[in-house]
């Protein structure tokens, strides 16, 4: 972890002397403004601004999470413009990644937080249990506490992943440890949801490299995401949509459909109601992504993938058992219907019994 | 309902069970009701077959019988393109028939969704053209109570909401698609207590029409 009061030098003095050449700053600056749908003439002040950044110094809380986010955003097997620009924030308290641990670490968080206070940005992957702080400390603090004390000075905070960001499998029914999002405690900061399990290691550095650029946070959607990144549907940037528009769908993942790449709906694909850039950005370097391996998606970007019915289901099957509920359903109704049948039957039967018969002899009497 | 999700999560979850019990019961009930209360029994002696004559009406009333046709072509030919148009969507489209897969345990194949799309088009514009008409004729709306309207409504928002999430417009596809699997939880939950019961008492009816002519040797 560096010391942010020695480090002085902007980004693109550092990434120079990492060997990053003018061209390949301004490629990433160019696939940047795209990627987050800016104008062209936007990269020339994207390329100035980054080139002047001062490293902004970025305090990791890692809670109830499974560290595939760290994962996903430090395991590329080439540096990439993006692992760079991820190394030269400063990365003040990772307690994953840091050397320091026990009070050393604190130590450190609290350092950062003292020096930068108002400018620090803060990331969070894993939920928060609320249920009992016991169910996960850092060195004897309840992560509500750590969170709350470490936002209380920042910038902004970035929830990094499905735990963060919407509570994800810890929160997933029947939530023993209460796991809540971090939106669902901070109120008072803004809050950038980057959602995924993992999130796509270009959209975090994305968020890094808008907050550096304008020094503030992208436009979000209705569920706290950066609309550049969660805009569109997986399905509608997918390039099996054709197939899906013809009806042709793999029905197992060895058939004659799955072979030549069908559409996956059929086999419980979530991407119609997944907003995320797996299918533009890829995964790993742009080498493939989930639909494009064969698998359908399955929603890991969206709030309570882990409840949304089974990952092999299409989407348009509900959740409940149908077949034994309409059988459940049936016998009741023959029980119901039974019981009203012999009702009216008795009523009929009481109607007729009661019904008296009319002669004409009878008429003429009674007129 | 902090979020879309959450909403599509409780529409295909607590409510569509809570809608598939009041269908599944309510038709039960109805149908056990009509089958149990009968009619009475005729004590006079059979001119003719009964059985053969009730099977034959319920196919051959699928067809307008002339003079209705000439005096109303539009209701006839009106009434058969929605419902038919209703039930290819119903039917062939490839999302449908994985549900109903996963009842039934049989799949069979779907239609294109160019192809599904289109007939959903037509059926919409034949519902509204049928409800302007209904409005518009005089008899049609002296004739017609709130039940029909409310029944033409639940049978128009499936189709209208699922065209909306098929094309991904409006409001986010969860959203939409939720409003499209709750305007089916409307209809089921009209059905038994409405004229939707049509769709399981017209067999029973037109067999009933056919055989009691049958029984008196006189074609139905």
């Amino acid at each position: 972890m560096a010391d942010s009061k020695t480090e002085t030098k902007t980004l693109g003095e550092s990434l120079r002397q990492q060997g990053v050449s003018r061209r390949g700053f301004l490629k990433f600056c160019t696939a940047t403004a795209s990627m987050m749908a800016l104008p062209p003439t936007m990269v020339p002040a994207i390329a100035a601004a980054l080139e002047k950044a001062r490293r902004p110094s970025v305090i990791w809380l890692s809670f109830q999470e499974c560290t595939g986010c760290t994962e996903s955003l430090t395991r590329a097997h080439a540096p990439t413009i993006e692992n760079l620009i991820f190394d030269h924030i400063s990365l003040d308290y990772h307690h994953t990644l840091q050397a320091a641990a026990g009070e050393g670490a604190e130590a450190a968080r609290e350092a950062a937080m003292h020096e930068n206070h108002g400018k620090y940005l803060v990331v969070v992957d894993g939920s928060i249990p609320l249920k009992d702080p016991g169910f996960s400390t850092i060195a004897g603090i309840s992560n509500l506490d750590m969170l709350k004390e470490t936002v209380a000075g920042a910038a902004a905070v970035i929830a990094v992943g499905s735990c963060a960001a919407f509570g994800g499998l810890p929160h997933a029914n029947p939530n023993p440890t209460g796991a809540v999002s971090v939106s669902e405690i901070i109120k008072d900061k803004p809050v950038v949801n980057v959602s995924g399990c993992p999130p796509i290691p270009t959209v975090i550095t994305g968020v890094l490299a808008h907050f550096l650029t304008f020094g503030g946070l992208p436009e979000l959607d209705d569920l706290g995401r950066p609309k550049v990144f969660y805009g569109q549907s997986i399905h509608d940037r997918c390039y099996r949509r054709p197939f899906y528009d013809k009806g042709l769908f793999a029905e197992t993942f060895d058939d004659e459909g799955a072979r030549k790449g069908w559409c996956l709906y059929r086999m419980g694909c979530k991407g119609p109601m997944t907003y995320n850039a797996c299918a533009t950005t890829k995964w790993n370097q742009g080498t493939s992504w989930p639909v494009e391996s064969g698998h359908g998606c399955l929603g890991c970007s969206e709030p309570d993938f882990w409840d949304g019915g089974g990952f092999y289901n299409a989407i348009s099957i509900p959740d409940g058992d149908i077949a034994r509920n309409i059988g459940l359903g049936a016998v009741a109704g023959v029980a119901v219907g039974a019981a009203a049948g012999m009702l009216n039957r008795n009523a009929r039967a009481d109607a007729v019994a009661r019904h008296e018969t009319v002669t004409v002899d009878d008429l003429e009497k009674t007129s | 309902m902090s979020s879309p999700i959450d909403f599509l999560l409780w529409v295909k979850g607590p409510a569509f069970d809570i809608a598939l019990a009041v269908f599944v019961i309510g038709v039960v009930v109805r149908l056990l009701e009509i089958v149990l209360l009968w009619r009475k029994q005729d004590l006079a002696e059979p001119k003719g077959e009964e059985f053969g004559p009730g099977l034959r009406t319920v196919v051959t009333r699928m067809l307008p019988e002339a003079g209705s046709f000439k005096r109303s072509p539009f209701t006839v030919i009106g009434g058969y393109i929605w419902h038919i148009g209703f039930l290819i969507c119903l039917l062939f489209f490839v999302p449908h028939i994985e549900l109903l897969h996963s009842v039934l345990g049989i799949k069979w194949p779907g239609l294109s969704n160019h192809i599904v799309n289109a007939v959903a088009v037509v059926t919409m514009v034949t519902l509204v053209a049928m409800l302007i008409d209904r409005i518009t004729h005089s008899v049609k709306r002296f004739l017609s109570g709130s039940e029909d309207y409310l029944v033409w409504l639940a049978a128009f928002l499936p189709i209208v909401t699922g065209y909306l999430a098929y094309h991904r417009v409006l409001v986010p596809y969860p959203l939409v698609l939720g409003i499209h699997i709750l305007s089916i939880e409307f209809l089921m939950v009209l059905f038994p207590f409405t004229k939707l019961m049509h769709t399981f008492t017209f067999p029973l009816a037109r067999w009933y029409n056919g055989a009691m002519a049958g029984r008196r040797g006189v074609q139905s």
